[in-house]
C-alpha cells in the first residue's frame, strides 16, 4: 500500500542526496536532458505535478499531452536555471493550486496538514488520561453476579449438551 | 418473464427485510420469544428471494436479454461468456444486487449456524442487519433498478468497458464486496449489544470469526485490485492513493484495528466501549466508500449535483446508520463496564498501540481523500491530495506500527517484559542487519531508505517465526519437544504468524520495487534491441491479431540472458469495436527476481514503436503478502475456538498428548 510513498521518497531522496543517480531515461526518449542531476530534479517535480485531464496521476506517470506539454515545460525552466521552488510557482500560476498533488500549507489547508498529528498527540493523551485515572482509582475488575455466573454455568451446559448431541 | 421473477422476488425480499427488522426488536422489548424468532426464518427466506433475483439478472445477462435496459446498457452478445456473467456486477445496478445478496448471505448465515447465540442476541442482530437490508432494497428499488426494461428490446447491447474485460477484474467486486458487507455483521453485533446495554468476553468470541473473514476477504479485494491495476493500465503502477482505492482501504485499516481489539476483549475483557465503536466506525467507512463510489461525488462535486437522486440516497443511509449507532453509543456506551486492567508494557498495551497508529493513520487517509471535497464544496476552491502528501502523512505512522509487529504476540498479558521479548527478537534484529548490509552492498546507487526498508521486511518476517519458535522452545527443548509443541499450537498463532510475515512479504516488494525499478523508454524499429537488469529484448515487429470481441496489434519481442533464449513477450494493444475504445496489455514475464515488463507503445515513422521496458524487482511480492494475510486469516478461522458454532474447546485440550518415543 505504501508503493506511491516509497516511490516518491525515492524520488525525493535523489532530488535530496543525489546519492549515484541510476541512469533512468526519462518518459519519452526525446524528453530527456542530456545533464542527468536535472533530469532527476525533473523527475523528482513531475511526481508532484497532476496530469490536469487525468484522474489522480501525476505528469511524470501520465500519457496524456498534456502531461507530456507540461514535463516539457519542467525541462525548459529547469535548463533556463530556476530552482524547483520557481518552477513549482510558475506553474501554479499558469494551472493553479489544483496541479499539486502535494498541497501547500497555507491557512485552507492547515486543517488537511495538521488533522492526522494533532489526532495523534490527543488519542495519545487520551490513552495516558485513561491509563493514569484508572490506576490511581484502582478499581478491581467486577466479579459476575449470581445470577449472571448462574446465566453463564447454564449456557456452557446447553452448548456442552448440544455439542453432545451432535455426531 | 424472468426479468419480472426477479423484480417481484426483489420487492418481496424488501417486505420481508422489513418484517425482519421490527418482530423480532418487539419480540426482545417485550419478551416475546416467539417474535423474536421470526428473525430466523425471516433472515432465510430473505436470501433466497434476493438470491432468485441475482440468479434472474444472471439468467438476463447470459442469454444476453436486451429489453433488459440494464443488460442493453452494460452487455454485449459477443462478450466472452465470463464477462457476461461478471457483467452483472460490472454496473452500479447490479452491484447493489450483489451488495444485498452478500448482506443477505451474512444474516442467513448468523441465522442458520448461529444457534448457540443468546436468543435476544441473535435477535437484535439479525434485526440491525435486517435494518441494513431494508435501506439499500429500498436504494435499489426505487433508484436503481436493474429490472426496467425497454421496448422495443435493441438488436444488440452496448458492452463492457473492455479495461474491466479481465479475469481479476471479474472476482475483485465479489471479493471486496464480501469485505465490506462483512463488517455489516462486526456492525450488527455491537448495534445489538448497545440496544442490550450489555456486553461481554463471550461477545467479541462471536463477533471475531465474522470479522476476520470479512478482512480476509477485503485483503484479497484491494490485492486483486492492485494487480489487475499493475497488469492493465499499463505502466506498472500498482497503487495510486486514488480516492476509490482510498475508500476500500479505509475499511482495511479500521477493520485491522477492530480484528486486534476484538482480541483483546476476547481475552481480557478490556476495550469494551473502544471495540464497539471501533465496530461501528468500520462499517461507516464500508458505507462511506458505497457513498464515495457511487454517488459520482469523486468525479466532482457537481456531478453530485446533476443527478442526485442516488447520491441523496445513500448519503440519508450513511446520516441514518452513522449519526443513529453513533447517538445509541453515546447514550449506552457509558452502561458497558470496563474490565481487565493492565500494564503499558503488555500484549494489551501493544494492542493498543497498534490500534492507535492504525486508526490514526486510517484518520490521514479519511482527511486526505475528503478534504479536497469538502473544500471544493466550502469554498469553491479546488486542490489535489495525491501520493506526495500520503507519503508525508500515512508512511511515518505506518513504520513505527511494522517495527512494533513482532514484539505485539511475544508480550505476556497483562504485565510484559520487554527486555525478555527484545532478546528472543536478537535473531530476528540480526538478520534483518545483514539483509541491509546485502541490500547495500547490491545496491549502492539508490535511496538510502530502501535497504531499511527491506530490513523492515526481514524484521516482520523473521519476527512472525520468532513467536512460533519461542513457543515451542525450538532450540531450547529437544527436537520432539518442539515439535509436539508445534503440533499443540493453537491455529491461530499460525494464522497471527502467517498475517505478520505476509506484512513483511509485501514490505519487501513494496521497497524493492519503488527503489529499484528500472526503465527503458525507447524506439525501436523491427530488428532493434534493448538492455535492461541482465534481459536483452529484441524487438521482432507487429502482427495483427483478432479476439472474441476485439482487434489487437501485437509487438513480438525476444527476450535472452547471457545469450540463451528466456522467452518470447507479446505485449499488444487491443481496440475493442462495439465500445469503440482501447486497452494496453502489457507484455509480462516473471521470475523470482523480478518482472519483466513489455509495453507497446504508440507507432512511429519506418514501422518502429515506442517500446517501454520496466524491471520490476520482486514485484509479486506485494501481492504475495496479502495472499499469505488471507490464508493467514484461513488458518486462524479454522482455529476450533473461532469456529462458527464450536462453542468450546471440549475434551481436546485436556487430553494428555502421547510423547513420541516413550
Amino acid at each position: 500500500m505504501m508503493l506511491a510513498a516509497f516511490r516518491s521518497l525515492f524520488f525525493a531522496c535523489l532530488a535530496l542526496f543525489a546519492l549515484g543517480v541510476p541512469s533512468v531515461p526519462a518518459v519519452h526518449p526525446d524528453e530527456v536532458l542530456d545533464d542527468p542531476a536535472l533530469e532527476a530534479r525533473a523527475r523528482a517535480l513531475s511526481a508532484e505535478l497532476r496530469c490536469l485531464v487525468c484522474q489522480n496521476q501525476s505528469i511524470d506517470d501520465s500519457d496524456a499531452p498534456l502531461a507530456k506539454d507540461l514535463r516539457v515545460l519542467v525541462r525548459e525552466r529547469l535548463e533556463a536555471g530556476d530552482s524547483d521552488d520557481e518552477i513549482i510557482a510558475f506553474v501554479v500560476s499558469r494551472y493553479g493550486e489544483f496541479v499539486l498533488l502535494k498541497p501547500r500549507f497555507t491557512p485552507q489547508t492547515w486543517v488537511l496538514w495538521l488533522a492526522a498529528p494533532l489526532l495523534l498527540i490527543l488519542a495519545i493523551c487520551g490513552i495516558l488520561y485513561g491509563y493514569v485515572r484508572r490506576a490511581t482509582a484502582s478499581t478491581a475488575p467486577e466479579a459476575l453476579t449470581e445470577s449472571e455466573k448462574a446465566h453463564l454455568t447454564r449456557l456452557l451446559e446447553e452448548d456442552a449438551a448440544k455439542d453432545g448431541d451432535k455426531p | 418473464m424472468i426479468a419480472e421473477t426477479g423484480h417481484y422476488a426483489l420487492i418481496l425480499a424488501l417486505g420481508v427485510a422489513i418484517v425482519q427488522m421490527v418482530l423480532p426488536i418487539i419480540g426482545t422489548r417485550f419478551n416475546d420469544p416467539r417474535l423474536a424468532a421470526v428473525s430466523v426464518p425471516a433472515a432465510q427466506l430473505q436470501f433466497i428471494l434476493i438470491g432468485i433475483a441475482f440468479a434472474a439478472l444472471t439468467v438476463a445477462y447470459v442469454t444476453s436479454d436486451f429489453s433488459v435496459l440494464n443488460v442493453w446498457q452494460n452487455s454485449h452478445s459477443a462478450k466472452p461468456m465470463i464477462y457476461k456473467i461478471s457483467g452483472v456486477w460490472g454496473n452500479h445496478e447490479g452491484s447493489m444486487v450483489l451488495w444485498v445478496l452478500i448482506l443477505a448471505l451474512f444474516g442467513a448465515a448468523v441465522a442458520t449456524f448461529g444457534s448457540n447465540l443468546p436468543r435476544r442476541l441473535r435477535a437484535n442482530v439479525l434485526a440491525v442487519q435486517g435494518s441494513i437490508a431494508v435501506a439499500f432494497l429500498l436504494f435499489i428499488v426505487m433508484t436503481s433498478n436493474p429490472f426496467l426494461r425497454v421496448d422495443p428490446a435493441p438488436f444488440d447491447g452496448n458492452g463492457l468497458n473492455p479495461v474491466l474485460q479481465d479475469p481479476a477484474l471479474a472476482i475483485h467486486p465479489p471479493f471486496l464486496y464480501v469485505g465490506y458487507v462483512g463488517f455489516s455483521m462486526a456492525f450488527s453485533f455491537a448495534v445489538a449489544a448497545l440496544i442490550d446495554g450489555r456486553i461481554d468476553a463471550a461477545w467479541a468470541r462471536w463477533v471475531r470469526p465474522w470479522t476476520l473473514a470479512a478482512w480476509m476477504f477485503l485483503t484479497l479485494g484491494i490485492a486483486l485490485g492492485s494487480w489487475w491495476a499493475y497488469y492493465e493500465l499499463g505502466w506498472g503502477g500498482f497503487w495510486f492513493w486514488d480516492p476509490v482505492e482510498n475508500a476500500s482501504f479505509m475499511p482495511w485499516l479500521a477493520g485491522t484495528a477492530l480484528l486486534h481489539s476484538a482480541l483483546v476483549m476476547e481475552k481480557r475483557d478490556a476495550l469494551k466501549v473502544w471495540t464497539i465503536l471501533l465496530a461501528i466506525i468500520t462499517f461507516s467507512l464500508s458505507l462511506m466508500g458505497a457513498f464515495l463510489v457511487r454517488s459520482g461525488v469523486l468525479t466532482s462535486v457537481h456531478a453530485f449535483a446533476v443527478d442526485p437522486a442516488r447520491g441523496v440516497f445513500i448519503l440519508g443511509i450513511m446520516a441514518v446508520f452513522i449519526g443513529g449507532s453513533f447517538a445509541l453509543f453515546a447514550w449506552r456506551a457509558p452502561l458497558l463496564s470496563q474490565g481487565g486492567l493492565f500494564a503499558p508494557i503488555s500484549r494489551e498495551g501493544a494492542l493498543v498501540f497498534n490500534n492507535l497508529l492504525l486508526t490514526v493513520s486510517c484518520a490521514a487517509v479519511f482527511v486526505g481523500t475528503l478534504y479536497p471535497l469538502a473544500l471544493e464544496a466550502v469554498t469553491g476552491e479546488k486542490i489535489s491530495v495525491g501520493a506526495p502528501f500520503f507519503n508525508l502523512t500515512f508512511v511515518p505512522l505506518v513504520i513505527p506500527l511494522l517495527l512494533a509487529v513482532p514484539f505485539g504476540p511475544l508480550l505476556a498479558w497483562k504485565r510484559g517484559d520487554l527486555l525478555a521479548v527484545a532478546q528472543r527478537l536478537t535473531v530476528a534484529a540480526v538478520v534483518s542487519l545483514f539483509a541491509i548490509i546485502v541490500a547495500l552492498a547490491m545496491y549502492q546507487s539508490g535511496p538510502w531508505l530502501a535497504p531499511l526498508g527491506i530490513g523492515l521486511g526481514f524484521w516482520l518476517i523473521v519476527g512472525a517465526a520468532t513467536e512460533i519458535a519461542t513457543r515451542s522452545k525450538l532450540f531450547q527443548a529437544s527436537w520432539q519437544e518442539s515439535w509436539r509443541r508445534m503440533q499443540n499450537l493453537p491455529r491461530a498463532s499460525y494464522g497471527t504468524a502467517l498475517a505478520h510475515a505476509g506484512v513483511g512479504v509485501m514490505v519487501l516488494g513494496l521497497v524493492a520495487t519503488t527503489a529499484w525499478r528500472s526503465e527503458r523508454i525507447e524506439a525501436l524499429a523491427p530488428g532493434g534491441t534493448v538492455d535492461i537488469a541482465g534481459y536483452t529484448l529484441t524487438f521482432k515487429g507487429v502482427k495483427e491479431g483478432q479476439g472474441p470481441n476485439y482487434k489487437e496489434l501485437v509487438g513480438v519481442f525476444d527476450v535472452t540472458r547471457g545469450g540463451q533464449p528466456v522467452t518470447t513477450l507479446i505485449p499488444s494493444k487491443r481496440s475493442y469495436a462495439v465500445e469503440n475504445s482501447a486497452t494496453t496489455e502489457a507484455g509480462i514475464y516473471n521470475a523470482w527476481g523480478g518482472d519483466l515488463y513489455v509495453v507497446l507503445g504508440d507507432p512511429l515513422k519506418d514501422g518502429a514503436h515506442t517500446v517501454r521496458v520496466y524491471f520490476n524487482p520482486l514485484v509479486r511480492l506485494i501481492w504475495l503478502g496479502p495472499l499469505l494475510m488471507f490464508i493467514g486469516g484461513g488458518v486462524s478461522l479454522t482455529d476450533r475456538r473461532l469456529r462458527v458454532g464450536a462453542p468450546k474447546r471440549a475434551k481436546q485440550k485436556s487430553e494428555p498428548v502421547m510423547a513420541p518415543g516413550k
